[in-house]
């Protein structure tokens, strides 16, 4: 692998080298590198781009990385993901996307997700989409995850956008069996003329299903950002929503959260925050011996994290 | 180690100037702690985030250690050893407490040595490592929390200058005595200088010297076996200016 691509790598999976366990390597819009483990299949769908990721019942402690990576200018990549996650297994699936756009032309990764989650499993899945390109081109990035939680299963989804996409589309759907878990956490940072969109919509229709969503992004220059969480309870429920936002310079964020409750027991919270950081949060820093430009990164790396 | 020349500090607000501190001397020496006094409104906050470089004042000349600083920044002080302590912190979302102590600390690669055993800096404020450590400093915590984690940030800095402002301020009673015995312990440090902004007579009674702010100037400054009995005694505004803990 060469260096650009190694960089990549470390930057949306935290992977120096090919990882443990099972893999599946995509650059440039083709698979390159696979490999399955004892109880994590992976193979290739028979009628559209893409990988079906089966995880064996009571799987436990193991991991999937899915990488992807982009080098190419002008390329247009859609891929379909579906991970079958089998009764009581708990896995890591680290997933991303990191686009190197040489060119003029726009690059372009749409991965379409699809969780069937089943009943006791868990699963924490972590996406991480970055930019850069010292031309011109575009680098656009847009994600579309389904989850389907069955009775008890719970999953942790960690999406993270780090800098340098310049348009996003993100849409996430869920349904919630009984007494299923999710906490969705959005980071999201913008920068120049870049543009985000995040709908999500949860459908909490199981008793006693729970979630939380947790946004947070920081919007820079004149990039623009609009988040439109949806919780809808349909049954005795708990949902938590809160989008706080960071706005600099000349950038818009605009924050939608809406929660519908079709069930007298479905208890619902939403709350959306955007402002610049408090000068009082960069005197403090200050006061510690920090330049202002550093003590600005330090609270929009907090911020972030 | 600090003079403060003929300090003025007059901002504008709609169009009006305030006096805020008018043509303020001082002058403090290392190894001494010193605790400034008054009523409410009277410049003492001022006169702390002037010295810090937080509000630039009006006119005069601030020299530390014998170097004009006053048109120096708020960073440019901290390097140069001044610290200060909000009397209302600031909250940081997503920064743990051991993230900011070791942002505060000189030992910047030693985070664990600044929550460990060796160097406990929150165990001197009444929280335990282990609990707070990992903790971020948002809205989770207390006002007392904060304030507590406030000094041992200031703590952790080893300044030459070192102005706490209110430190008393929203800590209960069984912290008092933590507090007191933190700042008992810095009197002992070497050629360090301890301001103390407070209404505390336990605190009064550390001082040094007690220095009496009021309607923007500097009423008095002496020794406390002095100034104390003025303050508790004789002074109009007692309830004001002075709180028995």
């Amino acid at each position: 692998m060469e260096t650009r691509e190694k960089d990549l790598l470390f930057k949306i999976a935290d992977l120096h080298e090919i990882p443990q366990g099972a893999y599946n390597l995509r650059k440039n819009g083709e698979g390159v590198q696979r490999h399955s483990s004892a109880n994590i299949e992976i193979k290739p769908k028979e009628d559209k781009p893409g990988i079906d990721i089966i995880v064996k019942p009571g799987t436990r402690g193991e991991s999937v990385h899915i990488p992807v990576i982009i080098t190419a200018e002008g390329l247009s990549d859609l891929v379909y993901n579906t991970f079958y996650i089998g009764e009581n297994a708990d896995v890591l699936i680290v997933a991303g996307c990191g686009i190197h756009n040489p060119g003029t032309k726009k690059s372009q990764h749409d991965g379409i997700h699809n969780f069937i989650i089943a009943k006791g499993a868990h699963v924490k899945y972590v996406e991480k989409h970055y930019g850069e390109g010292e031309g011109t081109g575009e680098k656009i990035l847009n994600p579309q995850t389904n989850i389907e939680l069955a009775e008890g299963a719970s999953a942790e989804m960690e999406m993270v956008q780090i800098r340098g996409v310049d348009s996003t589309k993100r849409v996430t759907k869920a349904v919630l069996g009984r007494e299923a878990h999710l906490v969705i956490t959005e980071r999201m940072l913008t920068h120049g003329q870049q543009v985000a969109e995040s709908d999500m919509l949860i459908d909490l229709e199981g008793g006693d299903s729970t979630v939380q969503i947790i946004s947070r992004s920081v919007a820079q220059e004149q990039s623009k950002q609009v988040f439109y969480p949806r919780v809808a309870g349909f049954n005795k429920c708990r949902g938590h929503v809160q989008c706080d936002a960071i706005i600099m310079d000349q950038a818009t964020v605009r924050a939608i959260p809406e929660i519908t409750a079709y069930h007298a027991d479905a208890q619902l919270v939403h709350e959306a925050a955007i402002g610049r950081i408090a000068g009082e949060q960069i005197i403090k820093l200050m006061t510690l011996g920090l330049s202002a430009k550093e003590a600005e990164e330090t609270i929009l790396q907090g911020f972030m994290k | 180690m600090l003079e403060l020349k003929n300090i003025c500090y007059l901002p504008e607000n709609d169009n009006r100037t305030i006096t805020v501190l008018e043509d303020v001397n001082l002058t403090l020496e290392k190894n001494r702690f010193y605790v400034i006094t008054g009523p409410n409104g009277g410049g003492k906050s001022s006169l702390a985030k002037i010295i810090m470089g937080i509000y630039q004042p009006t006119s005069g000349k601030i020299y530390f250690e014998g170097q004009d600083i006053t048109d120096l920044s708020i960073t440019e002080r901290a390097r140069l050893g001044i610290g200060y302590a909000f009397q209302q912190p600031p909250r940081f979302k997503g920064i743990t407490v051991e993230e900011m102590l070791s942002l505060s600390s000189v030992k910047k690669d030693k985070a664990s040595d600044l929550t460990g055993s060796g160097c406990n800096f929150l165990f001197d404020v009444g929280l335990c490592p282990k609990d707070y450590e990992h903790r971020e400093i948002n809205v989770s915590l207390s006002g007392g929390e904060l304030k507590r984690i406030e000094i041992a940030s200031l703590l952790s800095r080893d300044c030459r200058l070192a102005v706490f402002d209110e430190p008393e301020a929203g800590i209960d009673l069984w912290s008092f005595s933590k507090l007191t015995e933190i700042f008992t312990g810095l009197k002992k440090k070497p050629d360090v200088c301890t301001v103390i902004i407070s209404h505390q007579e336990r605190i009064l009674q550390l001082a040094d010297e007690v220095i009496i702010v009021a309607e923007g100037r500097v009423k008095e400054k002496g020794d406390k076996e002095n100034l104390l009995d003025q303050i508790i005694d004789k002074c109009d505004c007692r309830k004001d200016c002075v709180e028995r803990a």
